[in-house]
């Protein structure tokens, strides 16, 4: 299996003179769950634009010997790089079906995008099982739940054979129970990749991350286990020491 | 019950197919049948109106753009089908009447190509594609989409419009160009050979209906429909949504531009006003009446828009304009969809009636599902 290691080194997003994002180094690393965590405006979306093309940034980003930051979104995707959107953007119209098949369209050739699709590609039928929607099939996208919608994001991402996931709040507004499936589905196919969750919610983060770096005023503040993090003096005046004080008083309840 | 309905999917898929042969009985066998030579005439109009739709629910209903400027693809044909049959008319080595009337007799060396049938029916196809795709290029990598799309598309159908007035000497001007007396070859005074050129025209339009029906189910048009709906996440998905937006741009401008060529033949003129803005503005309406997104709405709805231009300009010459305003107007307020999204709706709504009486669940939003005290 090829190393899908990701090395940021040094990125600089610049809005004007406002620096969404500076000096960021980060190694994400095959087979585990990264999570990038920090306050609001901490510039955790803005560091996965400037990752996935849809920002300029400066520095390097360095994946399969390429550099992310030169690329074009399109070709970052086909580079094996793929990303979700804090608000779930499926294909409403089309069934979840399509949506997948859609996915799985990039390498096709033009004789055969042509063409109608005859049955269900093998590569389809995985993910439409890893994801847990194979029931729901040939249902429109738009009538899904959040939760299942956010699920057949991530199965766009398996059908595009991304090896390299940015999922951007992907539990926010989910159930207790879509959460913990949510979970389990990233454990399952985190071996052969590389994922990078931004997250709020710090009940997820505790329990599902190997991995995480906290962002503070667009710089990186933190790196380590979560007891790591959470031990560390900065991160607890910055950001955790709200949310920390805050769990407390939910555990006690 | 499951064989039923696996028939039932199996048989679906190809229903559009019945849908354009049933249109194609109509048009090349019981219209011309039917018809007075006049009003089959009249009918070939409507059918190059039908065919320029048919490439306006492409790009517009498919792909999201709405493209306000189909006049200058239009244009781009029917000119080219006159500049050949004035060529044609006029004799080997001479020169079109209307030079000599207004000019000095000499004519521009980019009419010359045009005394050959074939270079002119290979202008029909590849000048639009080629005006389309670089216009096309310039406007979908620079991302201008929505509003600005309309607008810059209209403007360049008054561009357009403005510029053929302007040259009298080389393409008639206001007057545009007619009098054609043949077609290739056959006389246009023969009621035969007329009938010959309404079915060319119908033809066509059965034909560019099998190519938007075989789109819209392949792959391509997947891709096409999910760049409307959400062009950023099609781009996340690897794919450039200029390229996907472009084919179908460049498709339905050579369509329009196959209307306009046969539209010079069958109506005997084509001019400025054949071809404007409000020119552009009409091939829309008829659109949106039928309804953009599905196969048939477009061309029936051109179908039906030119035909009330016909009867309705013939007994109110002077207020028919308003009828076709107020038209526009009621679509878009009351029917976005078009009329073929009503037929759907009542469709839809006997088919959940029908499921309910078999006490089937029927799959509702999960928000709805789980309310439980």
């Amino acid at each position: 299996m090829a190393d899908t290691t990701l090395v940021v080194a040094g990125v600089t997003v610049d809005f004007d003179g406002f620096k969404a994002n500076q000096d960021v180094d980060v190694t994400f690393e095959q087979g585990r769950l990264h999570f990038l965590i920090g306050p609001n405006g901490a510039g955790k979306t803005t560091l996965v634009d400037a990752l996935t093309g849809l920002v300029r940034g400066t520095g390097t980003a360095t994946y399969a010997g390429r550099d992310l930051l030169t690329m074009k979104s399109h070709e970052i995707v086909r580079a094996g790089v793929g990303r979700t959107f804090q608000t779930a953007t499926v294909f409403e119209e089309l069934t979840v079906l399509q949506n997948l098949d859609i996915a799985g369209g990039v390498h096709r050739s033009a004789w055969r995008m042509g063409r109608a699709r005859k049955g269900v590609p093998s590569y389809v039928q995985d993910a439409l099982e890893t994801i847990g929607l194979t029931s729901v099939a040939d249902l429109p996208a738009g009538r899904l739940a959040h939760g299942e919608k956010q699920w057949l994001e991530i199965g766009m991402l398996l059908v595009q054979d991304a090896k390299v996931m940015f999922l951007d709040e992907t539990v926010a507004g989910m159930s207790a129970e879509e959460r913990s499936e949510t979970g389990a589905l990233l454990r399952r196919i985190a071996p052969d990749r590389t994922i990078i969750v931004i997250e709020h919610d710090m009940e997820f983060v505790r329990t599902y991350a190997d991995v995480v770096t906290v962002l503070h005023a667009g710089k990186v503040l933190a790196e380590g286990s979560i007891e790591q993090v959470q031990a560390d003096e900065r991160v607890q005046e910055v950001y955790l020491g709200r949310t920390a004080t805050a769990d407390v008083e939910v555990d006690d309840a | 019950m499951s064989t039923s309905t696996s028939a039932a999917s199996r048989i679906k898929p190809w229903l559009p197919l019945l849908g354009i042969a049933l249109l194609a009985l109509a048009l090349l066998v019981i219209a011309p049948a039917m018809l007075s030579p006049f009003r089959l005439n009249n009918l070939g109009k409507y059918c190059c109106w039908a065919i320029v739709a048919v490439g306006i629910g492409l790009a517009w209903g498919r792909g999201g753009m709405l493209v306000m400027g189909q006049g200058v693809f239009f244009g781009i044909g029917g000119y080219a089908m006159a500049m050949h049959l004035k060529l044609e008319a006029a004799g080997p080595g001479q020169v079109p009447d209307f030079m000599q009337l207004y000019g000095d007799g000499s004519m521009p060396w980019w009419w010359e190509p045009f005394r050959s049938p074939v270079i002119t029916i290979a202008a029909i196809i590849l000048v639009p594609a080629l005006v389309a795709g670089l216009l096309g290029f310039a406007i979908f990598k620079r991302r201008v989409k929505g509003a600005y799309f309309a607008i810059l598309t209209q403007a360049l159908a008054v561009v357009f419009a403005t510029l053929l007035i302007a040259t009298i000497k080389q393409t008639g001007g206001f007057n545009g160009l007619n009098n054609f007396p043949s077609f290739f070859g056959y006389s246009l005074y023969d009621p035969v050979n007329k009938k010959m050129v309404y079915l060319i025209a119908a033809g066509l339009l059965i034909v560019c209906l099998v190519i938007v029906w075989q789109i819209n189910r392949s792959r391509f048009g997947e891709l096409l429909v999910a760049t409307r709906d959400a062009e950023e996440r099609v781009r996340f998905l690897g794919h450039d949504p200029a390229n996907i937006k472009l084919i179908a741009f460049v498709i339905a401008a050579v369509m329009a531009s196959v209307g306009g060529a046969m539209f010079a033949p069958i109506a005997g003129i084509i001019s400025p006003s054949d071809v404007d803005a409000a020119a552009s503005i009409l091939f829309i309406a008829g659109v949106a009446l039928g309804g953009r997104a599905g196969l048939f709405g477009p061309a029936l709805g051109a179908l039906a828009v030119g035909y009330g231009q016909s009867t309705l300009s013939e007994r109110f010459p002077n207020e028919w304009t308003y009828f076709q305003g107020a038209l526009f107007v009621v679509v878009i307020l009351l029917i976005p969809g078009g009329l073929s999204s009503v037929l759907k709706r009542f469709r839809k709504d006997v088919a959940r009636q029908t499921t309910e009486l078999r006490g089937l669940t029927v799959t509702e939003p999960p928000t709805e599902v789980k309310v439980h005290g």
